[in-house]
Protein backbone atom coordinates (compact mmCIF):
# COMPACT_ATOMS: atom_id res chain seq x y z
CA UNK A 1 0.00 0.00 0.00
CA UNK A 2 1.08 3.59 -0.91
CA UNK A 3 0.55 6.29 1.63
CA UNK A 4 -0.41 9.62 0.91
CA UNK A 5 -0.88 12.07 3.64
CA UNK A 6 -4.24 14.02 2.37
CA UNK A 7 -4.58 16.04 5.55
CA UNK A 8 -2.13 17.85 8.17
CA UNK A 9 -2.77 18.98 11.70
CA UNK A 10 -2.77 22.49 11.13
CA UNK A 11 -5.81 21.44 7.91
CA UNK A 12 -7.31 19.37 10.08
CA UNK A 13 -7.82 22.03 12.95
CA UNK A 14 -9.16 24.67 10.73
CA UNK A 15 -11.73 22.20 9.85
CA UNK A 16 -12.94 20.99 12.88
CA UNK A 17 -13.22 24.99 13.45
CA UNK A 18 -15.25 25.25 10.31
CA UNK A 19 -17.58 22.30 11.43
CA UNK A 20 -18.24 24.02 14.64
CA UNK A 21 -19.01 27.20 13.41
CA UNK A 22 -21.92 25.57 10.96
CA UNK A 23 -23.47 23.59 13.88
CA UNK A 24 -23.34 26.49 15.65
CA UNK A 25 -25.36 28.26 12.77
CA UNK A 26 -28.27 25.19 12.93
CA UNK A 27 -28.50 24.41 16.55
CA UNK A 28 -27.80 27.86 18.13
CA UNK A 29 -26.53 27.69 21.54
CA UNK A 30 -26.63 23.68 21.53
CA UNK A 31 -29.57 24.09 24.29
CA UNK A 32 -31.77 21.15 22.49
CA UNK A 33 -29.29 18.95 20.30
CA UNK A 34 -26.89 16.37 21.02
CA UNK A 35 -23.70 15.20 19.42
CA UNK A 36 -23.70 11.29 19.31
CA UNK A 37 -19.81 9.47 18.37
CA UNK A 38 -20.18 6.33 16.21
CA UNK A 39 -18.15 3.16 17.92
CA UNK A 40 -15.11 3.17 17.09
CA UNK A 41 -13.42 6.19 15.62
CA UNK A 42 -16.18 8.45 14.98
CA UNK A 43 -16.24 9.13 19.04
CA UNK A 44 -12.38 10.93 18.77
CA UNK A 45 -13.95 13.61 16.40
CA UNK A 46 -16.82 14.33 18.76
CA UNK A 47 -13.84 14.43 21.71
CA UNK A 48 -12.56 17.20 19.43
CA UNK A 49 -15.63 19.09 18.54
CA UNK A 50 -16.91 19.32 22.38
CA UNK A 51 -13.43 20.68 23.04
CA UNK A 52 -14.03 23.27 20.13
CA UNK A 53 -17.65 24.09 20.62
CA UNK A 54 -17.51 24.43 24.70
CA UNK A 55 -14.57 26.86 23.91
CA UNK A 56 -16.52 28.57 21.63
CA UNK A 57 -19.96 28.81 23.63
CA UNK A 58 -18.40 28.79 27.01
CA UNK A 59 -21.19 26.14 27.94
CA UNK A 60 -20.74 22.35 28.58
CA UNK A 61 -22.21 20.06 25.07
CA UNK A 62 -23.86 16.81 25.57
CA UNK A 63 -22.23 13.94 24.06
CA UNK A 64 -22.57 10.27 23.98
CA UNK A 65 -21.39 7.35 21.82
CA UNK A 66 -23.08 4.56 20.22
CA UNK A 67 -21.93 1.05 19.43
CA UNK A 68 -23.72 -0.29 16.24
CA UNK A 69 -22.21 -3.73 15.76
CA UNK A 70 -25.73 -5.41 16.62
CA UNK A 71 -27.43 -3.31 14.07
CA UNK A 72 -24.85 -4.51 10.88
CA UNK A 73 -25.91 -5.93 8.14
CA UNK A 74 -22.44 -8.04 7.73
CA UNK A 75 -23.12 -10.41 10.67
CA UNK A 76 -22.26 -13.82 9.74
CA UNK A 77 -20.77 -12.90 6.50
CA UNK A 78 -17.21 -12.37 8.07
CA UNK A 79 -14.34 -14.36 8.96
CA UNK A 80 -14.40 -13.38 12.77
CA UNK A 81 -17.72 -12.40 14.76
CA UNK A 82 -17.87 -8.58 15.38
CA UNK A 83 -17.18 -7.50 18.72
CA UNK A 84 -19.02 -4.99 20.43
CA UNK A 85 -17.77 -1.21 21.82
CA UNK A 86 -19.27 0.59 24.47
CA UNK A 87 -22.55 2.67 24.23
CA UNK A 88 -22.43 5.50 26.53
CA UNK A 89 -26.12 7.34 26.06
CA UNK A 90 -27.18 8.00 29.56
CA UNK A 91 -29.55 10.58 28.53
CA UNK A 92 -32.95 10.73 27.25
CA UNK A 93 -32.96 11.49 22.91
CA UNK A 94 -36.83 12.29 22.76
CA UNK A 95 -37.68 15.33 20.74
CA UNK A 96 -33.52 16.12 20.53
CA UNK A 97 -31.65 17.15 17.53
CA UNK A 98 -29.20 14.33 16.91
CA UNK A 99 -25.79 15.09 15.26
CA UNK A 100 -24.58 11.10 14.45
CA UNK A 101 -20.68 11.81 13.87
CA UNK A 102 -18.42 9.36 12.71
CA UNK A 103 -14.80 10.18 11.14
CA UNK A 104 -15.31 8.43 7.35
CA UNK A 105 -18.61 8.38 5.35
CA UNK A 106 -17.82 5.41 2.90
CA UNK A 107 -20.92 2.84 1.63
CA UNK A 108 -23.26 4.41 4.10
CA UNK A 109 -24.07 1.07 5.80
CA UNK A 110 -22.14 1.84 8.95
CA UNK A 111 -24.76 4.88 9.19
CA UNK A 112 -27.56 2.87 8.29
CA UNK A 113 -26.91 0.53 11.37
CA UNK A 114 -26.37 3.82 13.41
CA UNK A 115 -29.92 5.32 12.59
CA UNK A 116 -31.55 2.04 13.78
CA UNK A 117 -29.29 1.47 16.88
CA UNK A 118 -29.88 5.01 17.39
CA UNK A 119 -33.78 4.56 17.14
CA UNK A 120 -33.58 2.21 20.08
CA UNK A 121 -33.36 4.79 22.42
CA UNK A 122 -36.15 6.99 21.60
CA UNK A 123 -37.66 9.04 18.79
CA UNK A 124 -35.24 12.08 18.50
CA UNK A 125 -36.68 15.23 16.40
CA UNK A 126 -34.18 15.56 13.70
CA UNK A 127 -31.10 13.21 12.94
CA UNK A 128 -27.97 14.76 11.04
CA UNK A 129 -24.92 13.21 9.74
CA UNK A 130 -21.84 15.01 10.21
CA UNK A 131 -18.98 13.17 8.22
CA UNK A 132 -15.12 14.30 9.14
CA UNK A 133 -14.14 12.48 5.36
CA UNK A 134 -16.82 12.04 2.56
CA UNK A 135 -15.70 9.32 0.43
CA UNK A 136 -18.74 10.41 -2.00
CA UNK A 137 -18.06 8.52 -5.25
CA UNK A 138 -18.44 5.22 -2.93
CA UNK A 139 -21.61 5.18 -1.84
CA UNK A 140 -24.17 1.87 -1.14
CA UNK A 141 -26.78 3.31 0.28
CA UNK A 142 -28.71 6.52 -0.59
CA UNK A 143 -27.15 8.16 2.22
CA UNK A 144 -25.63 11.50 2.42
CA UNK A 145 -23.87 14.37 5.44
CA UNK A 146 -25.52 17.32 6.14
CA UNK A 147 -21.91 18.82 8.01
CA UNK A 148 -18.66 17.53 5.61
CA UNK A 149 -15.34 18.08 6.81
CA UNK A 150 -13.13 17.20 3.80
CA UNK A 151 -14.60 15.61 0.65
CA UNK A 152 -11.94 12.58 -0.85
CA UNK A 153 -12.68 11.00 -4.13
CA UNK A 154 -11.21 7.42 -4.35
CA UNK A 155 -11.37 4.51 -5.13
CA UNK A 156 -13.13 1.63 -3.81
CA UNK A 157 -10.03 -0.60 -2.76
CA UNK A 158 -7.91 2.78 -1.17
CA UNK A 159 -8.40 3.13 1.96
CA UNK A 160 -8.83 6.57 4.06
CA UNK A 161 -7.53 6.64 7.40
CA UNK A 162 -8.00 9.31 10.17
CA UNK A 163 -5.35 9.57 13.12
CA UNK A 164 -5.56 11.60 16.21
CA UNK A 165 -2.86 12.98 18.32
CA UNK A 166 -4.44 11.14 21.99
CA UNK A 167 -4.34 8.08 19.57
CA UNK A 168 -1.83 6.77 17.15
CA UNK A 169 0.61 10.52 18.32
CA UNK A 170 0.01 13.12 15.55
CA UNK A 171 -3.32 14.36 13.56
CA UNK A 172 -3.61 13.54 9.96
CA UNK A 173 -5.51 11.79 7.24
CA UNK A 174 -3.62 9.03 5.35
CA UNK A 175 -4.74 7.74 1.77
CA UNK A 176 -3.67 4.51 1.04
CA UNK A 177 -3.54 3.18 -2.60
CA UNK A 178 -2.40 -0.16 -3.86
CA UNK A 179 0.51 -0.46 -5.19
CA UNK A 180 -0.12 -1.98 -8.29
CA UNK A 181 -2.89 1.05 -9.10
CA UNK A 182 -1.81 2.47 -12.35
CA UNK B 1 -9.19 -12.87 21.33
CA UNK B 2 -12.14 -12.01 19.39
CA UNK B 3 -13.67 -15.61 18.04
CA UNK B 4 -14.49 -18.89 20.50
CA UNK B 5 -12.32 -21.48 20.34
CA UNK B 6 -15.54 -24.01 20.16
CA UNK B 7 -17.94 -24.81 17.81
CA UNK B 8 -20.28 -26.16 20.81
CA UNK B 9 -21.18 -24.94 23.98
CA UNK B 10 -20.87 -28.06 26.00
CA UNK B 11 -19.35 -27.54 28.74
CA UNK B 12 -16.82 -25.26 30.87
CA UNK B 13 -14.10 -27.91 30.60
CA UNK B 14 -13.73 -27.44 27.21
CA UNK B 15 -13.72 -23.60 27.21
CA UNK B 16 -10.35 -21.63 27.70
CA UNK B 17 -10.07 -18.41 29.60
CA UNK B 18 -10.19 -16.33 26.42
CA UNK B 19 -13.22 -17.80 25.47
CA UNK B 20 -14.57 -17.25 29.12
CA UNK B 21 -13.40 -13.69 28.85
CA UNK B 22 -14.98 -12.91 25.42
CA UNK B 23 -18.22 -14.45 26.98
CA UNK B 24 -17.96 -11.91 29.60
CA UNK B 25 -16.71 -8.99 27.77
CA UNK B 26 -19.70 -9.51 25.15
CA UNK B 27 -21.91 -10.21 27.69
CA UNK B 28 -21.47 -6.64 29.49
CA UNK B 29 -22.83 -5.08 26.38
CA UNK B 30 -25.54 -6.94 26.23
CA UNK B 31 -26.27 -6.41 29.42
CA UNK B 32 -26.51 -2.10 28.26
CA UNK B 33 -28.84 -3.42 25.45
CA UNK B 34 -31.81 -5.16 27.86
CA UNK B 35 -31.42 -2.54 29.69
CA UNK B 36 -32.54 0.09 27.03
CA UNK B 37 -36.43 1.43 26.00
CA UNK B 38 -35.94 -0.51 23.28
CA UNK B 39 -34.40 -4.44 24.17
CA UNK B 40 -33.95 -5.93 21.03
CA UNK B 41 -31.29 -6.00 18.15
CA UNK B 42 -31.49 -7.23 14.95
CA UNK B 43 -28.38 -9.24 14.61
CA UNK B 44 -29.63 -12.74 14.69
CA UNK B 45 -32.65 -11.93 12.28
CA UNK B 46 -31.83 -14.84 9.53
CA UNK B 47 -31.22 -17.55 12.64
CA UNK B 48 -33.69 -19.86 13.81
CA UNK B 49 -32.82 -21.75 17.57
CA UNK B 50 -34.82 -24.51 18.88
CA UNK B 51 -35.33 -25.27 22.46
CA UNK B 52 -35.26 -28.39 23.19
CA UNK B 53 -36.19 -28.88 27.11
CA UNK B 54 -35.75 -32.95 28.20
CA UNK B 55 -36.01 -31.88 31.78
CA UNK B 56 -38.36 -29.59 33.87
CA UNK B 57 -37.23 -25.99 33.59
CA UNK B 58 -38.51 -22.43 34.65
CA UNK B 59 -35.82 -19.93 34.53
CA UNK B 60 -33.26 -21.51 32.07
CA UNK B 61 -35.73 -21.86 29.62
CA UNK B 62 -37.73 -18.34 29.86
CA UNK B 63 -33.83 -16.38 30.40
CA UNK B 64 -32.42 -18.33 27.45
CA UNK B 65 -35.96 -17.97 25.48
CA UNK B 66 -35.61 -13.99 25.94
CA UNK B 67 -31.90 -13.86 25.14
CA UNK B 68 -33.18 -15.56 21.71
CA UNK B 69 -35.76 -13.06 21.39
CA UNK B 70 -33.59 -10.31 21.82
CA UNK B 71 -31.36 -11.01 19.44
CA UNK B 72 -34.39 -11.39 16.88
CA UNK B 73 -33.97 -15.24 16.33
CA UNK B 74 -36.67 -17.39 15.46
CA UNK B 75 -37.56 -20.00 18.02
CA UNK B 76 -39.06 -22.89 18.47
CA UNK B 77 -39.96 -24.59 21.92
CA UNK B 78 -40.03 -28.44 22.33
CA UNK B 79 -40.90 -29.77 25.90
CA UNK B 80 -40.37 -33.75 26.31
CA UNK B 81 -43.54 -33.92 27.97
CA UNK B 82 -46.32 -33.38 25.47
CA UNK B 83 -44.07 -35.04 22.83
CA UNK B 84 -43.28 -37.72 20.50
CA UNK B 85 -40.67 -38.25 22.86
CA UNK B 86 -43.02 -40.47 24.77
CA UNK B 87 -43.58 -42.52 21.91
CA UNK B 88 -40.43 -44.03 21.57
CA UNK B 89 -38.63 -42.00 19.28
CA UNK B 90 -34.65 -41.37 20.14
CA UNK B 91 -32.92 -38.86 20.43
CA UNK B 92 -31.32 -37.61 17.49
CA UNK B 93 -33.99 -38.49 15.48
CA UNK B 94 -36.07 -36.34 17.26
CA UNK B 95 -33.15 -33.46 16.96
CA UNK B 96 -33.08 -34.50 13.26
CA UNK B 97 -36.57 -33.95 12.51
CA UNK B 98 -36.26 -30.59 14.07
CA UNK B 99 -33.73 -29.58 12.03
CA UNK B 100 -34.89 -30.42 8.75
CA UNK B 101 -37.26 -27.85 9.74
CA UNK B 102 -34.04 -25.68 8.96
CA UNK B 103 -32.81 -25.00 12.76
CA UNK B 104 -29.35 -23.31 13.23
CA UNK B 105 -28.93 -23.91 16.86
CA UNK B 106 -30.22 -25.74 19.51
CA UNK B 107 -30.51 -25.78 23.30
CA UNK B 108 -31.02 -28.43 24.89
CA UNK B 109 -31.51 -29.82 28.88
CA UNK B 110 -31.34 -33.23 29.46
CA UNK B 111 -31.49 -35.33 32.19
CA UNK B 112 -28.73 -37.90 31.09
CA UNK B 113 -24.83 -36.76 31.43
CA UNK B 114 -23.57 -36.23 28.32
CA UNK B 115 -26.63 -35.92 26.13
CA UNK B 116 -25.35 -32.76 24.91
CA UNK B 117 -21.44 -34.24 23.47
CA UNK B 118 -23.79 -36.69 22.12
CA UNK B 119 -25.71 -34.76 19.78
CA UNK B 120 -23.42 -31.64 19.19
CA UNK B 121 -21.66 -35.18 17.26
CA UNK B 122 -24.47 -36.51 15.44
CA UNK B 123 -26.42 -33.69 14.30
CA UNK B 124 -25.22 -30.62 12.19
CA UNK B 125 -25.85 -27.66 14.31
CA UNK B 126 -24.30 -25.50 17.00
CA UNK B 127 -25.37 -26.72 20.42
CA UNK B 128 -25.75 -25.15 23.48
CA UNK B 129 -25.81 -27.02 26.64
CA UNK B 130 -28.60 -25.70 29.52
CA UNK B 131 -27.64 -28.57 31.82
CA UNK B 132 -27.27 -32.32 30.97
CA UNK B 133 -27.91 -34.36 34.53
CA UNK B 134 -25.31 -34.15 37.13
CA UNK B 135 -22.81 -33.06 34.63
CA UNK B 136 -22.38 -29.65 33.11
CA UNK B 137 -24.14 -26.27 33.41
CA UNK B 138 -22.12 -23.84 31.30
CA UNK B 139 -24.55 -20.77 30.75
CA UNK B 140 -25.27 -21.03 34.69
CA UNK B 141 -21.82 -21.38 35.77
CA UNK B 142 -20.74 -18.11 33.45
CA UNK B 143 -23.67 -16.17 34.78
CA UNK B 144 -22.64 -16.62 38.51
CA UNK B 145 -18.67 -15.33 37.31
CA UNK B 146 -20.47 -12.60 35.61
CA UNK B 147 -22.25 -11.40 38.50
CA UNK B 148 -19.66 -12.45 41.03
CA UNK B 149 -17.16 -10.20 38.75
CA UNK B 150 -19.43 -7.54 38.66
CA UNK B 151 -19.09 -7.25 42.37
CA UNK B 152 -16.05 -7.85 43.46
CA UNK B 153 -14.25 -6.28 40.07
CA UNK B 154 -12.51 -9.19 39.45
CA UNK B 155 -12.63 -13.40 39.84
CA UNK B 156 -8.48 -13.21 40.00
CA UNK B 157 -7.87 -14.07 43.42
CA UNK B 158 -11.34 -14.50 45.09
CA UNK B 159 -12.52 -16.68 46.93
CA UNK B 160 -15.75 -18.76 46.20
CA UNK B 161 -17.70 -21.32 48.54
CA UNK B 162 -19.88 -23.96 47.18
CA UNK B 163 -22.54 -25.05 49.74
CA UNK B 164 -24.61 -27.62 49.70
CA UNK B 165 -25.67 -30.75 47.13
CA UNK B 166 -22.46 -30.91 45.59
CA UNK B 167 -22.89 -34.71 44.11
CA UNK B 168 -25.77 -34.38 42.10
CA UNK B 169 -25.17 -29.86 40.97
CA UNK B 170 -24.25 -29.67 37.44
CA UNK B 171 -24.15 -26.22 38.48
CA UNK B 172 -21.20 -27.39 40.57
CA UNK B 173 -19.01 -28.86 38.74
CA UNK B 174 -19.17 -26.17 35.91
CA UNK B 175 -18.70 -23.43 38.39
CA UNK B 176 -15.74 -24.99 39.79
CA UNK B 177 -14.31 -25.05 36.14
CA UNK B 178 -15.28 -21.83 35.65
CA UNK B 179 -14.04 -19.87 38.21
CA UNK B 180 -10.54 -21.56 38.40
CA UNK B 181 -10.16 -20.56 34.79
CA UNK B 182 -10.51 -17.24 35.71
CA UNK B 183 -8.34 -17.23 38.73
CA UNK B 184 -10.41 -17.78 41.68
CA UNK B 185 -10.14 -20.51 44.48
CA UNK B 186 -13.25 -22.58 44.93
CA UNK B 187 -13.91 -24.55 48.37
CA UNK B 188 -16.92 -26.94 48.62
CA UNK B 189 -18.73 -27.26 51.76
CA UNK B 190 -21.94 -29.84 52.44
CA UNK B 191 -22.14 -32.99 54.23
CA UNK B 192 -19.77 -36.00 53.97
CA UNK B 193 -22.32 -37.89 51.66
CA UNK B 194 -22.90 -35.49 49.10
CA UNK B 195 -19.34 -34.33 48.46
CA UNK B 196 -17.88 -36.65 45.92
CA UNK B 197 -14.93 -38.75 47.21
CA UNK B 198 -12.63 -37.32 44.70
CA UNK B 199 -13.43 -33.91 44.60
CA UNK B 200 -10.06 -32.68 46.08
CA UNK B 201 -8.14 -34.13 42.52
CA UNK B 202 -10.39 -31.14 40.71
CA UNK B 203 -8.29 -28.50 43.39
CA UNK B 204 -11.11 -27.54 45.09
CA UNK B 205 -10.36 -27.37 49.27
CA UNK B 206 -13.65 -29.52 50.91
CA UNK B 207 -15.05 -28.00 54.47
CA UNK B 208 -17.89 -29.68 56.47
CA UNK B 209 -18.16 -26.60 58.84
CA UNK B 210 -20.39 -24.14 56.99
CA UNK B 211 -19.52 -21.27 59.51
CA UNK B 212 -15.41 -21.92 58.66
CA UNK B 213 -15.99 -21.84 54.83
CA UNK B 214 -18.11 -19.11 54.92
CA UNK B 215 -15.50 -17.20 57.13
CA UNK B 216 -12.87 -18.07 54.19
CA UNK B 217 -14.59 -17.07 51.45
CA UNK B 218 -15.44 -13.71 49.35
CA UNK B 219 -19.06 -14.94 47.43
CA UNK B 220 -21.16 -18.02 48.89
CA UNK B 221 -23.21 -20.07 46.31
CA UNK B 222 -25.63 -21.88 47.85
CA UNK B 223 -27.10 -24.90 46.01
CA UNK B 224 -30.72 -26.62 46.38
CA UNK B 225 -31.03 -29.78 47.61
CA UNK B 226 -32.02 -32.21 44.22
CA UNK B 227 -34.42 -34.15 46.10
CA UNK B 228 -35.36 -35.45 43.09
CA UNK B 229 -31.76 -36.87 42.14
CA UNK B 230 -31.68 -38.13 45.40
CA UNK B 231 -32.35 -42.14 44.88
CA UNK B 232 -31.03 -42.54 48.48
CA UNK B 233 -31.37 -40.67 52.04
CA UNK B 234 -28.00 -38.75 52.02
CA UNK B 235 -28.83 -36.92 55.04
CA UNK B 236 -31.11 -37.83 57.95
CA UNK B 237 -33.46 -34.56 57.71
CA UNK B 238 -34.03 -31.77 55.73
CA UNK B 239 -34.40 -30.10 59.30
CA UNK B 240 -30.90 -31.60 60.56
CA UNK B 241 -28.96 -30.79 56.76
CA UNK B 242 -30.62 -26.67 57.32
CA UNK B 243 -29.44 -26.74 60.93
CA UNK B 244 -26.09 -27.43 59.96
CA UNK B 245 -25.86 -26.16 55.98
CA UNK B 246 -28.42 -23.90 55.99
CA UNK B 247 -27.42 -19.71 55.96
CA UNK B 248 -29.97 -17.57 58.48
CA UNK B 249 -28.91 -14.02 58.73
CA UNK B 250 -27.36 -14.46 62.53
CA UNK B 251 -24.81 -16.18 60.89
CA UNK B 252 -24.41 -13.85 58.38
CA UNK B 253 -24.33 -10.80 60.86
CA UNK B 254 -22.20 -12.71 62.73
CA UNK B 255 -19.09 -12.78 60.26
CA UNK B 256 -16.75 -9.86 60.56
CA UNK B 257 -17.37 -9.24 56.39
CA UNK B 258 -20.12 -8.80 53.78
CA UNK B 259 -19.81 -11.63 51.68
CA UNK B 260 -22.11 -12.15 48.81
CA UNK B 261 -24.23 -14.61 48.26
CA UNK B 262 -25.82 -16.56 45.12
CA UNK B 263 -28.46 -19.33 44.99
CA UNK B 264 -29.10 -20.84 41.28
CA UNK B 265 -32.47 -20.98 42.37
CA UNK B 266 -35.06 -22.74 42.63
CA UNK B 267 -34.67 -21.18 46.32
CA UNK B 268 -35.96 -24.25 48.93
CA UNK B 269 -36.39 -21.19 51.68
CA UNK B 270 -35.71 -22.18 55.14
CA UNK B 271 -33.95 -25.05 53.71
CA UNK B 272 -30.62 -23.84 52.42
CA UNK B 273 -30.90 -20.08 53.22
CA UNK B 274 -33.87 -18.36 55.26
CA UNK B 275 -35.86 -15.70 53.72
CA UNK B 276 -34.25 -12.96 55.35
CA UNK B 277 -30.79 -13.80 53.22
CA UNK B 278 -32.57 -14.43 50.39
CA UNK B 279 -33.68 -10.97 50.37
CA UNK B 280 -30.81 -8.98 52.03
CA UNK B 281 -28.86 -6.42 50.08
CA UNK B 282 -25.89 -9.10 50.54
CA UNK B 283 -28.14 -11.04 48.18
CA UNK B 284 -27.48 -11.03 44.28
CA UNK B 285 -29.69 -13.51 43.26
CA UNK B 286 -32.20 -11.32 41.22
CA UNK B 287 -29.00 -9.75 39.49
CA UNK B 288 -28.50 -13.58 38.25
CA UNK B 289 -31.19 -13.87 36.97
CA UNK B 290 -30.96 -10.84 34.83
CA UNK B 291 -27.36 -11.31 34.26
CA UNK B 292 -28.44 -14.85 32.73
CA UNK B 293 -30.33 -12.87 30.02
CA UNK B 294 -26.83 -10.97 28.83
CA UNK B 295 -24.45 -14.04 29.02
CA UNK B 296 -27.16 -15.90 26.79
CA UNK B 297 -27.11 -13.76 24.75
CA UNK B 298 -23.45 -13.14 24.37
CA UNK B 299 -23.35 -17.17 23.89
CA UNK B 300 -26.03 -17.64 21.16
CA UNK B 301 -24.31 -14.59 19.84
CA UNK B 302 -20.80 -15.93 19.29
CA UNK B 303 -21.61 -19.05 18.41
CA UNK B 304 -24.45 -17.93 15.39
CA UNK B 305 -21.56 -15.59 14.34
CA UNK B 306 -19.95 -19.34 13.44
CA UNK B 307 -22.54 -20.60 11.70
CA UNK B 308 -22.10 -20.91 7.64
CA UNK B 309 -24.48 -18.48 5.38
Amino acid sequence: MEKQIILNKRHIELTLKRLCYQLIESHNDFSNAIIIGLQPRGIHVVTRLKKELEAILNKEIVCGNLDITFYRDDFRRRERPLIPSVTNIDFDIEGKNIILVDDVLYTGRTIRAGLDALLAFGRPSKVELLAFIDRRFNRDLPIQADYIGVNVDTLSQERVSVEWNEIEGEDKVILFTPENNG
Amino acid sequence: MDNLSVDHIIGIKDLTKADIELILKTAETFKQVINRPIKKVPSLRDITIANLFFENSTRTRLSFELAEKRLSADVVNFSAANSSVKKGETLVDTTNNILSMKVDMVVMRHPNPGAAKFLSERVNARIINAGDGTHEHPTQALLDAFSIREQLGTLEGKKVVIVGDILHSRVALSNIYCLQKMGAEVMVCGPTTLIPKYISELGVKVEHNLRKALEWCDAANMLRIQLERQDIKYFPSLREYSMLFGLDKKLLDSLDKKIVIMHPGPINRGVEITSDVADSDQSIILQQVENGVAVRMACIYLLASKIER
